[in-house]
């Protein structure tokens, strides 16, 4: 039977835009808390993770360390932010945190840290640490036959890091059919344009040469995202998986999407509630 | 007349035990296969050096618990933090030089920072092998010592190595171990009182004229020394520090003060910068105890290659030049002791 345009995909997806939606607004006001973060990057990257959150990963608000969760690690550290909108959104973390995000004592520092907050897996920032850790994970969760999966966000400035390809091609050798991978594609990272700084293009191909299923998709469109995050996890294949999603830094924000393209996007501080109106007029929320 | 025999450059798999010393072959990798049988959470793991340090005997016993990680040390330990994250108890090996020079930033953030119970077993730790400063882990301690949450064991024999794994089983958390691997000396069976324990140094013998404080294989050096200085009337005390850190400060001030005239030589297989020596010299300058103080350790410097005997000598932690250090700040005649 296919599906029409008021089908359960539709409606799949209309949910996921009000998530991905919410996620940008919880990273948009912790931005303003500090007057400053990563929003470029969490609004880039907010559609992959309203799909990896509420699509795709087995987990319990109540309990982060439910043994039979999946387990999402973030190996950029400085994408802690749209993490923290991503868990605030699912019930882990609650909302009111936003008030204190990067303050003394919050449990929302602006770099991930494990020890910090409830559902941050790993301690990022340095960069190159996540896919092999994730791989070790992959390693003991088979060693306990648990049918939990690893997903790792990482991004394509890191894969600058050699220790990434090291895990790479160890995945590919173990088989780690339990293991995703998934690169922000956003061509920016701290000096310049990801292709300028060191060029990894083509990346799939690369990625595929390692023995990786490898899948490619605009990381802004969810109904790709859904299908590739479908594929990658029915997929009958004893091969690691990559989900390579090519962003657009500021995606939600009219005003940021045009902005010159920084690591570190700038936003002043009368321009904080333009972004969230902006945000909300996008959405259709008044 | 015949030529002197040449000494051949001691290889990776040199052992360091003198000849007529008895010595237990593969004391690691026999203990961890017994360690692991009562312990189903215990994992081996290596970046290509399963039979350099002796996990080969464990990979025989456990095939399906031995992870063959490549060459790759970064890896390395990033997949034991993940093994350690999912419950286990992985014992990760490689060599000291690769451990510390290649892939700390990964002990430091993926394993030490979040306390994870990763166990780093590192072979040819100091001057043990006589392939040249790429093999040489002359500095390991001193760039380890500054790392928060990690615990550094370097034990002086094969006693010491079988009791130190059952130790590190019971031990919750991450330990770097200073391996000595293939036929190791069993030098410690001599002290039937001595039992490893992590944070402990630990009496091996009194004497009232000097006291030596060691780690590791100089531990070993010590007490050849010892046993030397005492047939000439000198008795010379020996505390075997096998964890530099955490320091056992109050053990070590306890012994320093029993005989506070004693002079007081740190003999360690390492760098005199940045490892036991110093260690025990901030210790006793921060509790205010002024002693002759002397360090017997290898020089600040990439060090060369040769036969291992050769080099001992040349860098003074041979038995033979131990005792010629002791001799100059230590005689039977109280009254030639030297003002330093």
């Amino acid at each position: 039977m296919s599906q029409t345009a008021i089908g359960p995909k539709a409606s799949a997806v209309e949910a996921l835009r009000q998530r991905a939606y919410k996620i940008r607004r919880h990273a948009l006001r912790m931005g303003e808390v500090q007057g400053q973060g990563y929003v470029g990057q969490a609004l880039g990257v907010a559609d992959v993770l309203a799909v990896s959150y509420f699509h795709a990963l087995k987990l319990d608000p109540k309990d982060p360390e439910w043994e039979e969760r999946d387990r999402f690690l973030l190996s950029i550290g400085h994408y802690a932010i749209a993490l923290y909108a991503a868990l605030i959104e699912a019930g882990v973390i609650a909302e009111e945190e936003i008030e204190d995000y990067g303050s003394d004592d919050s449990i929302l520092p602006m770099s991930g840290m494990a020890d910090y907050t409830p559902g941050m897996e790993i301690t990022g920032g340095s960069l190159g640490h996540g896919l092999g850790i994730g791989v070790g994970m992959a390693l003991g969760l088979k060693r306990k036959e648990s049918a939990s999966r690893i997903f790792n966000l990482l991004s394509d400035g890191e894969l600058n890091e050699g220790s990434t390809w090291e895990a790479v091609a160890s995945a590919a050798h173990w088989k780690l059919d339990n293991l995703i991978a998934i690169v922000d594609v956003n061509d920016q990272q701290a000096d310049d344009k990801s292709s300028t700084v060191l060029n990894y293009e083509p990346i799939a191909d690369k990625w595929t040469a390692f023995g990786w299923e490898t899948y490619r998709v605009n990381g802004n469109d969810l109904e790709a995202l859904i299908d590739a995050f479908d594929n990658a996890m029915e997929s009958r294949s004893d091969k690691p998986r990559v989900i390579i999603c090519d962003t657009l830094m500021g995606r939600g924000v009219p005003f940021l999407e045009t902005r010159d393209k920084t690591h570190f996007i700038r936003v002043d501080e009368d321009e904080w509630s333009v972004a969230l109106k902006q945000l909300d007029e996008v959405y259709g929320v008044q | 007349m015949s030529a002197k025999k040449k000494l051949k450059t001691s290889a990776m798999i040199a052992s360091i035990a003198d000849e007529g010393t008895p010595t237990t072959s593969a004391p690691f990798g026999h203990a961890l296969v017994k360690a692991a049988e009562k312990n189903p959470k215990i994992v081996g793991m290596t970046a290509d050096l399963g039979k350099y340090t002796d996990l080969h005997i464990f990979a025989q016993a456990y095939p399906d618990r031995y992870y063959q990680m490549g060459m790759a040390e970064q890896l390395l330990m990033m997949a034991g933090a993940g093994m350690a994250r999912e419950g286990f108890i992985p014992f990760v090996t490689t060599y000291s030089v690769f451990a510390s020079r290649r892939a700390y930033d990964f002990i430091c953030l993926a394993i030490a920072e979040e306390k994870l119970n990763v166990k780093i077993i590192s072979a040819l730790p100091g001057l043990t092998t006589g392939y040249g400063p790429s093999h040489q882990a002359t500095e390991d301690v001193a760039i380890f010592r500054g790392m928060p949450n990690l615990t550094i064991i370097d034990p002086c024999d094969a006693v010491d190595i079988e009791q130190s794994v059952q130790a590190m089983v019971d031990f919750d958390g991450p330990v770097y171990l200073r391996l000595l691997r293939g036929k190791v000396p069993r030098v410690l069976d001599r002290f039937p009182d001595y039992r490893f324990e992590i944070g402990k140094a630990k009496r091996l013998i009194d004497g009232k004229d000097a006291l030596i404080i060691s780690s590791g294989l100089m531990t070993t050096r010590a007490i050849e020394a010892s046993d030397q200085m005492k047939e000439n009337g000198v008795e010379v005390g020996v505390m075997h520090c096998a964890t530099i850190k955490p320091l056992d400060n109050e053990a070590i001030l306890e012994e320093v003060r029993r005989h506070p005239d004693r002079p007081v030589f740190v003999a360690e297989n390492h760098s005199v910068v940045g490892g036991l020596g110093e260690s025990i010299a901030s210790l006793l300058m921060r509790e205010g105890v002024s002693v002759t103080f002397r360090q017997i350790g290898l020089p600040d410097e990439f060090l060369g290659a040769g036969a291992l005997p050769t080099l001992h000598d040349l860098y003074g932690i041979s038995t033979k030049e131990v005792v010629k250090t002791l001799e100059q700040y230590v005689s039977s005649d109280e009254d030639i002791m030297p003002t330093i």
